[in-house]
């Protein structure tokens, strides 16, 4: 037996304490140093960690940064979201592939090398986008792409990929990153300069009942895409009964072509972290956890050196509240690759160090969150309005916005226009106006909220950015003219299938039909019964799923066929001759013609019939 | 706090206890809400989502929903009549159900489910995956197939016979049921006593060369519809 690895492995689990709630930091630990978790490191971890076996294994086949094979001493990971398919994924894929000489999923033959691919990583204003272990590749073209194998293959340092910084914090020695900031509009709020300790030291003046009441007065909405009242709570947190209450930061930013946390997190972390201090003195926590999405780990280093500076400075942990009322401190709590753990019960669970499940409601997090504990989950902008809302008062903060979504909303802008990127507007602006700022007019279909909001056409353009029209966690993809909305469809449906945690049945399984429905009438298969069945699979999933993951998920489908009727129209038609469209009568003989020998006259005459209809209806 | 929590299924009064899930005091009313996964005695799980229902107009599952004074549930409407016919659709495109010769017919909670609801065919299009067998244990036998993946086992083997044999892996339409130790049933420490074995509520986890022993007509399922014994149990009560 290899009794260097099992050495390592306990190593790593002494130094988290062989602390079963870390086993998602053991076993990433693990992954980083041996490329794996393998079936030995599992037993070593089990064993250390004295856990059953089989809940190491659960959790690293959940998460898709863990792998029980070995990858390469680089991973790359291409970026195939919907922008980045628009930007030229499939010419980048294709020339990875070419130059590596391997299949996407494989590793070249001297270990070296993985390729991969990977849902949205949050650079959607600068597609086509791919992660290099942890370095961030923006604006790929193909012969970038060829330099980027012969570098590696040279020194194997993804670090080196980077020539150019991107400004602000992007440059910093601990980020030297070339992701760009992209933020095209001057800040109102969250966005606006930082008065850095002026929020905290105005919070520490009042008491923890006036914070929360100034935020209530505020108005403020979580901006993560739910927009439950912030004030309301952290007022349940607060009330619970056990005294160990905790704050955690909601940085999984993972709905694909949202990445304006990314950009709050390079250029604006101390009040991320002053918002985390503030409603962890509100509702009466001692700690805080950020939680921040694995591919964002470009920005580890840096976050904690902010941390690390807060603490020197009294911004953070011992006796933050001041005469000797407590102590505040944050750690970060890396994810490893799952869209669901944006869910905050999700999100919980990870923190946990166990798989990504959502939990099951009651109990609430406010009462029975992170190990039983009170937890207030709240969004990396939301924390960001709490410090502008302290430190310039509820009155300045409600100045912007509508009675019901007060203040601003950020905007991740992506897709067919010419200024992509991060926008502060004020709820209530218009889609017409928000197309107008980043030279999108042009405009023939709009993605709000991501693949969970919905697919909003020219007619609704004059509809509201707010929580009461068109609802958005901040990310807006804008088709222009000539995209196929369907594959769009298609593409979405595709991630839900790939990001279900496989809890439910009607997510686990609605996702998998959808997927297969939409690919029926893209190839011109589908009847119209098809169209009846997407309704009332996407109903039931909606009433039936048990987190918001699947309670959205069938958007994609339900929105096109209410806002895009034609999209389906055009390919749906019943079959003249009566048949089922969807069943390929040659397809299903082809076996048993291989095995016979014979072809079969009917099956091949009605595929022949179908094919001239076709052409005809053309 | 008063020991009766009075609410209402489908306007009909029901008492309760404190702390009951909807699910638990609507069987002691002997009021049957459709269910896969929720087995008495077991933590309430919430995966297979039959037993949805709406409570003060939100829809929520009845095994882990608690009850509260008042609170209006809707069970038995055409809406989630036919959301849960949906679902127990999904099962079967899911997986691979083939009730004629599966021994676990008549006895089979999902296919009696099917039966209650008036399913005769799914509408969805069969998925056919491919899914393994695990035969290696002399006693019982594992079909992926036709895991409805309720976790029935994974919580009895866990809470009732302490051994915490299964647990899941993989996620989304990948997940799937394995053995704690390593990959095959045989060399985990399952044994045909377990209660584990009987938590099944299809026919994935069976005992081996006890099939086919009841004969048509005295099986579980064959006279009455699922639900009957707990809308037989305190028939009346409720009304």
């Amino acid at each position: 037996m290899s009794t260097l690895l099992e050495t390592a492995v306990k190593k790593i689990c002494k130094k988290l304490d062989h602390d079963p709630t870390r086993l998602l930091d053991v076993a990433h630990a693990v992954q980083v140093k041996y490329r794996c978790v393998s079936d030995e490191a599992m037993d070593v971890i089990a064993r250390e960690l004295e856990i059953p076996r089989v809940t190491v294994e659960s959790l690293v086949s959940f998460y898709a940064f863990l792998s029980k094979e070995k990858k390469g001493r680089v991973v790359i990971r291409l970026c195939d979201d919907v922008i980045d398919r628009m930007h030229g994924y499939a010419r980048i894929r294709d020339a990875f592939c070419e130059e590596l000489g391997i299949q996407l999923g494989e590793t070249t033959p001297d270990g070296n090398i993985t390729l991969e691919r990977t849902a949205c990583i949050g650079m959607s204003d600068q597609a086509p986008a791919a992660l290099v272990n942890d370095v961030v590749v923006t604006r790929m073209n193909s012969d970038r792409v060829r330099e980027i194998v012969r570098e590696l293959r040279e020194h194997m340092d993804p670090r080196q990929l980077v020539r150019t910084y991107g400004r602000g914090n992007n440059s910093h020695e601990l980020v030297r990153s070339m992701v760009r900031n992209h933020i095209q509009t001057d800040g109102m709020v969250v966005l606006s300069p930082v008065n850095r300790g002026e929020a905290l030291r105005k919070a520490l003046s009042i008491s923890p009942q006036e914070v929360i009441r100034e935020v209530k007065t505020a108005r403020l909405r979580g901006r993560g895409g739910a927009g439950f009242p912030c004030g309301m709570k952290w007022e349940f947190t607060r009330a619970a009964e056990r005294d160990d209450k905790i704050v955690i930061c909601n940085a999984d930013e993972g709905e694909p072509g949202t990445f304006k946390d990314r950009v709050l997190l390079t250029e604006f972390p101390d009040r991320v972290f002053a918002g985390m201090t503030i409603a962890g003195y509100a509702i009466g926590a001692d700690d805080g956890i950020l939680y921040l999405r694995a591919e964002y780990t470009y920005l580890k280093a840096f976050l904690e050196d902010v941390l690390e500076r807060r603490r020197r400075d009294g911004l953070l942990g011992k006796d933050v509240w001041g005469m000797g009322k407590g102590h505040f401190d944050i750690r970060i709590q890396m994810g490893a690759g799952a869209y669901v753990c944006g869910e905050e019960t999700a999100l919980i669970s990870s923190c946990e160090g166990t798989r990504g499940d959502p939990k099951n409601r009651p109990p609430f997090p406010a009462q029975h969150g992170y190990l039983g504990r009170p937890t207030s989950v709240n969004n990396v902008e939301t924390l960001c309005c709490v410090t502008k809302i302290l430190e310039e008062g509820a009155a300045a903060f409600n100045q912007h916005g509508t009675q019901q979504s007060s203040g601003t909303k950020l905007l991740s802008i992506s897709g067919d226009c010419r200024s992509p990127g991060v926008f502060e507007v004020p709820f209530g602006t218009t889609l017409k106006e928000v197309l107008g700022l980043c030279d999108g007019e042009d405009a023939i279909a709009v993605q709000v909220g991501g693949p969970s909001g919905r697919m909003v056409g020219p007619e609704r353009f004059d509809g509201q950015i707010c929580f009461d029209d068109l609802s958005t966690g901040g990310s807006i993809m804008v088709f222009g003219p000539g995209r196929d909305l369907l594959s769009v469809v298609h593409a979405f449906l595709g991630f839900f299938e790939e990001e279900s945690c496989g809890y439910c049945t009607p997510c686990r399984v609605g996702n998998v039909l959808l997927r297969e429905g939409i690919e029926r009438v893209m190839a011109g298969r589908a009847d119209p019964e098809d169209l009846e069945q997407f309704q009332a699979l996407g109903k039931a999933m909606k009433a039936m799923s048990r987190c918001g993951l699947g309670q959205t998920s069938p958007n994609p489908v339900l929105t096109t066929l209410e806002s895009f009727p034609g999209l389906y129209e055009s390919r749906v038609a019943e079959d003249p001759d009566g048949y089922c469209r969807s069943f390929d009568l040659g397809e299903a003989v082809a076996l048993a013609e291989e095995l016979s020998g014979r072809t079969s006259a009917h099956a091949h005459a009605h595929a022949d019939t179908e094919t001239t209809t076709q052409r005809e209806g053309t | 706090m008063s020991d009766k929590v009075t609410f209402t299924i489908d306007g009909v009064e029901v008492e309760g206890r404190p702390g009951q899930k909807i699910i638990e005091a609507a069987d002691e009313a002997g009021i049957y809400i459709p269910r896969l996964c929720h087995q008495p005695g077991l933590e309430p799980f919430g995966s297979c989502r039959v037993c949805t229902v709406t409570a003060n107009g939100r829809p929520c599952s009845a095994c882990t929903q608690p009850i509260v004074p008042n609170m209006i549930v809707q069970n038995d409407t055409a809406a989630l009549q036919d959301y849960r016919k949906t679902l127990v659709e999904m099962m079967f495109v899911e997986g691979n159900h083939f009730c004629m010769f599966c021994e676990k017919s008549g006895n089979c909670e999902l296919q009696a489910m099917a039966y209650r609801l008036g399913i005769t065919v799914p509408r969805f299009p069969f998925l056919f995956p491919k899914r393994e067998i695990d035969a290696s244990h002399p006693d019982i036998l594992i079909d992926h197939n036709r895991c409805i993946l309720c976790g029935r086992c994974v919580r009895t083997s866990r809470d009732v016979d302490g051994k915490q044999v299964f647990d899941f892996v993989e996620r989304g339409p990948h997940k799937r049921v394995t053995v704690r130790t390593g990959t095959r049933l045989a060399d985990s420490d399952a044994d045909v006593s377990d209660a584990a074995v009987d938590a099944c509520p299809v026919g994935a986890l069976l005992r081996k060369r006890v099939g086919y022993a009841v004969p048509v007509g005295k099986r579980l399922y064959d006279h009455e519809p699922i639900g009957s014994d707990i809308e037989a149990g305190s028939a009346g009560k409720g009304n």
